[in-house]
């Protein structure tokens, strides 16, 4: 009985370990040192993305702007960097961009009353027009000011040996817990998420929580957009295409509700890294990129449907 | 007379706890029959396994006398097993006609739906319970008693013949409720057999003619009603005497805590009164006369157009729950499962959760030690019965959720504490220990505002009687001075003169 509980409250891990397991026997190279920091490092730009989107999803919210999102913000930080201003206005007005195109999210949707969906499939096809517009489809290189180079630390160094995307990735992982479990914000995102109703007669300001939400959904995207141009050393317009779906299928897989009021971060957490492995995996194994879309589409569905089967039976 | 069902011996248990134990049950053709018994008695669960939603462990279930086993709500229903919800379960946006044909609909050519038989059937229905309800208006737009015979001409549809009613009453007025129990006898007169749940006794009584008795799972007595008084009634329920129905100290009130001077607000019309530290001041009225309306602009919930608001001798301005929230004013609102609490979550997060940032410490994080010890308090100080104070409200009885809402509107540390029928749908042990609740409060000073429309409670527990109708305190009674019948004209005199 308790064992069972214990089984079905890690069930997002035991899928990791396994995969992870399975992946081993077929590919030898996957074990390694090397190889799992890269998983690492790359599944640290959807995990950003998924902290805030887990944020949204806990509100009973979507927010499907994320990857145009990244992608103007992209455009930004490039330009900035290949303009020589210094690396922290760059890396604080790109943020500051991500956050007010959240809160632009977050009006539509509090104060106007907009579906969450509705808002944000709007939100993404007017901030990717915006990108295109504004990098004339091209992409913008960081330029060859030294800026550019100490940016490029950003996506591609090392601190101690480890990349340093997966070290921003941790620290803002410890810094959203904390708020998610032992801040006021926290308690009133799981609230809105179980009740909006109850929430709001409890005589919490509903509306700033979800605008919030929302903020904090655009600056982990506008976040995730400064290590990939630093990576890439470069911004692209077409960057982040399809991101929300990786975000939102981590937040899934990590077990957290689409119906809000349940779930956590650390799911979202290890939801991100069974993507990466797949992602990784489906290299490894000299999978096709045409056959990498289905075979990852597959395994996300088979995990739902155990998902629901569990939550059926228990 | 014919027994038309039949139980024998059901058992039944849920993860070990025996629930049901070897209850026996029969419902006779022509007869009503009340179910009575605390939340948590099992009567829930009997009406869940007669209608096919639960399966028993053990005992024959015979209809008409043949032995049935039902798997599926569905198979109930087309044996003649109709129950009528609490919660009324029908498409606010499909007509009637369709949401009482649903998934039935009359077939014509080529399949499509015959919208005349339907139609026509669903007049004939109507007429059989004496109503006007078109059967193309849509359920949305219908009263909720209105509502409820929309599911009762359902039943009828699938020709049920055994039809069990659980709180039939609960969303009712009391001019609703006669309409129903109309309607109940004459069912009853065309050979139907009911059951009838409620916590309201008085119903038991004016409605059935046999009475039945649940208490934690065993049927400790049946018989017919009129071989029973209600205080033998109760005994049987609770297992024992409950002294006084409603426990009353004579208070002595402070200063005015509460002034409303000509308030305006939606459904509420110049409305005015005051109210004193260590007073409860019972509110009643009809359905519809602006007494919740009230309570919902006091609390923020609705704009206040016009008017004064004072609490002890401060003009406030209260424009959300929030400011309310901020201003000592608590409300425990009607509708537990829509507004008061999270079902989905535990008592903890739903306890403090208007009160966060009492608990919080200098760097505002939650200081989970505080929290967690103020919520075991009241759990204990309420004697609510859990397992733990993490476990999801939904899995309480209605009173040991109205406990848990009752001390999430008093954890911020309210001066007036708005209560919005704090007894309905709960069993009788309970009322008696939220009407000793009350008392307390009072005694601490606090000034409690009790809307209901159960009369004998707000006349058992209330220092002050205000008759509210049309948006508007027509008429105030002394406890001594009030009675029922005073009471009542007022209220409908008023409703009468306005007409």
């Amino acid at each position: 009985m308790h064992l069972k509980k214990v089984l079905i409250d890690n069930k997002s891990l035991i899928g990791l370990l396994l995969l992870m397991c399975a992946v081993s026997l077929f590919s030898p190279n996957f074990l390694t040192v090397d190889n799992l920091l890269n998983i690492l490092r790359q599944t640290s730009i959807n995990a950003i993305i998924a902290l805030g989107m887990t944020y949204v999803i806990l509100t009973a919210g979507i927010d499907l702007s994320v990857g145009s999102v990244l992608a103007f913000s992209s455009a930004i930080c490039a330009t900035l960097i290949a303009n020589d201003s210094s690396m922290i206005v760059a890396v604080f007005a790109t943020l500051a961009v991500g956050g007010l195109l959240g809160a632009a999210n977050g009006v539509v949707i509090s104060f106007f009353g907009v579906q969450p969906f509705i808002a944000t499939l709007v939100g993404m096809t007017i901030v990717r027009g915006a990108t295109l517009v504004y990098t004339g489809g091209r992409p913008i290189s960081t330029g060859d000011f030294d800026v550019a180079e100490s940016f490029y630390t950003l996506g591609g160094g090392y601190l101690f040996g480890i990349p340093i995307p997966i070290i921003i990735a941790l620290v803002v992982f410890v810094i959203g817990w904390i708020i998610l479990n032992k801040a006021r914000l926290g308690r009133y995102v799981y609230a809105i998420g179980g009740s909006e109703q109850v929430t709001r007669i409890a005589g919490i300001n509903v509306n700033t929580v979800k605008m919030t939400v929302y903020v904090l959904s655009g600056v982990m995207a506008a976040l995730a957009g400064i290590i990939l141009t630093a990576r890439l050393e470069s911004a692209q317009p077409t960057a982040g295409a399809g991101y929300e779906l990786d975000a939102i299928a981590a937040v899934v897989l990590g077990g957290t509700s689409l119906m809000g009021g349940r779930g956590t971060l650390v799911g979202t957490l290890i939801g991100a890294l069974i993507i990466g492995v797949l992602n990784n995996a489906l290299n490894l194994m000299d999978v096709s990129s045409y056959y990498q879309q289905i075979a990852k589409g597959a395994v996300i569905l088979l995990a739902v449907v155990v998902d629901s089967r569990v939550k059926h039976t228990s | 007379m014919t027994t038309l069902l039949q139980l024998d011996g059901i058992s039944k248990s849920f993860s070990g706890i025996n629930v049901l134990d070897k209850v026996n049950l029969e419902m006779q053709a022509g007869s009503v029959i009340g179910l009575a018994g605390e939340n948590g008695a099992g009567k829930s669960t009997l009406m869940k396994i007669i209608t096919g939603v639960y399966s028993k462990d053990e005992g024959r279930l015979r209809l008409r006398g043949e032995e049935k086993v039902f798997n599926t709500p569905r198979q109930a229903m087309d044996a003649g097993i109709a129950i009528i919800h609490q919660e009324l379960n029908l498409l606010p946006e499909l007509s009637v006609a369709e949401n009482i044909f649903l998934g039935r609909e009359p077939k014509g050519f080529l399949g499509l739906i015959n919208q005349l038989i339907m139609h026509e059937k669903t007049v004939q229905l109507m007429q059989r319970l004496n109503q006007k309800i078109s059967p193309d208006q849509t359920v949305g737009s219908l009263s909720i008693a209105q509502q409820q015979m929309v599911e009762i001409a359902r039943a009828l549809s699938f020709d049920a013949d055994v039809i069990i009613m659980d709180e039939p009453t609960d969303a009712l007025s009391e001019r609703e409720s006669e309409i129903l129990f109309q309607v109940v006898d004459d069912l009853k007169s065309q050979g139907k057999a009911l059951a009838y749940i409620s916590h309201r006794l008085q119903e038991i009584f004016k409605l059935c003619n046999e009475v039945a008795v649940l208490r934690d799972g065993s049927m400790v007595h049946s018989g017919a009603t009129q071989d029973i008084d209600e205080d033998e009634l109760i005994r049987h329920m609770v297992g024992r005497t409950l002294s006084e129905k409603y426990p009353y100290t004579a208070a002595v009130p402070g200063d005015t805590r509460l002034r409303v001077e000509n308030i305006h607000a939606p459904g509420v019309n110049d409305f005015s009164f005051s109210a004193r530290a260590g007073e409860v001041i019972g509110f009643s009225g009809l359905a519809g006369s602006g007494r919740t309306e009230f309570a919902r602009a006091l609390y923020g919930m609705t704009c206040v157009s016009q008017g004064v608001v004072e609490i002890d001798g401060t003009a406030v301005s209260i424009h959300t729950p929030g400011d309310a929230v901020s201003a000592g004013v608590g409300y425990v609102t009607e509708d537990r499962k829509g507004e008061g609490l999270i079902q989905d979550h535990g008592l903890r997060s739903n306890m403090t959760l208007s009160a966060l940032s009492l608990f919080q410490t200098k760097y505002g994080l939650i200081d989970r030690r505080r929290e967690i010890d103020a919520v075991h308090k009241y759990i204990e100080v309420f004697s609510i019965k859990t397992q733990s104070s993490e476990m999801p409200v939904a899995q309480l009885s209605g009173g040991n959720q109205q406990k848990v809402s009752i001390a999430k509107t008093l954890i911020p540390g309210p001066r007036i504490v708005i209560l919005d029928e704090p007894t309905r749908g709960v069993d009788v042990g309970a009322k008696r220990e939220i009407y000793l609740l009350i008392q307390q409060l009072k005694e601490q000073g606090l000034c409690i505002l009790l809307m209901s429309s159960d009369l004998p409670e707000i006349l058992g527990i209330s220092d002050r009687i205000m008759v509210v109708a049309r948006g508007h305190v027509i008429a105030e009674f002394t406890r001594e001075e009030a009675d029922q019948e005073k009471i009542m004209h007022a209220a409908i005199a008023r409703e009468e003169k306005c007409i």
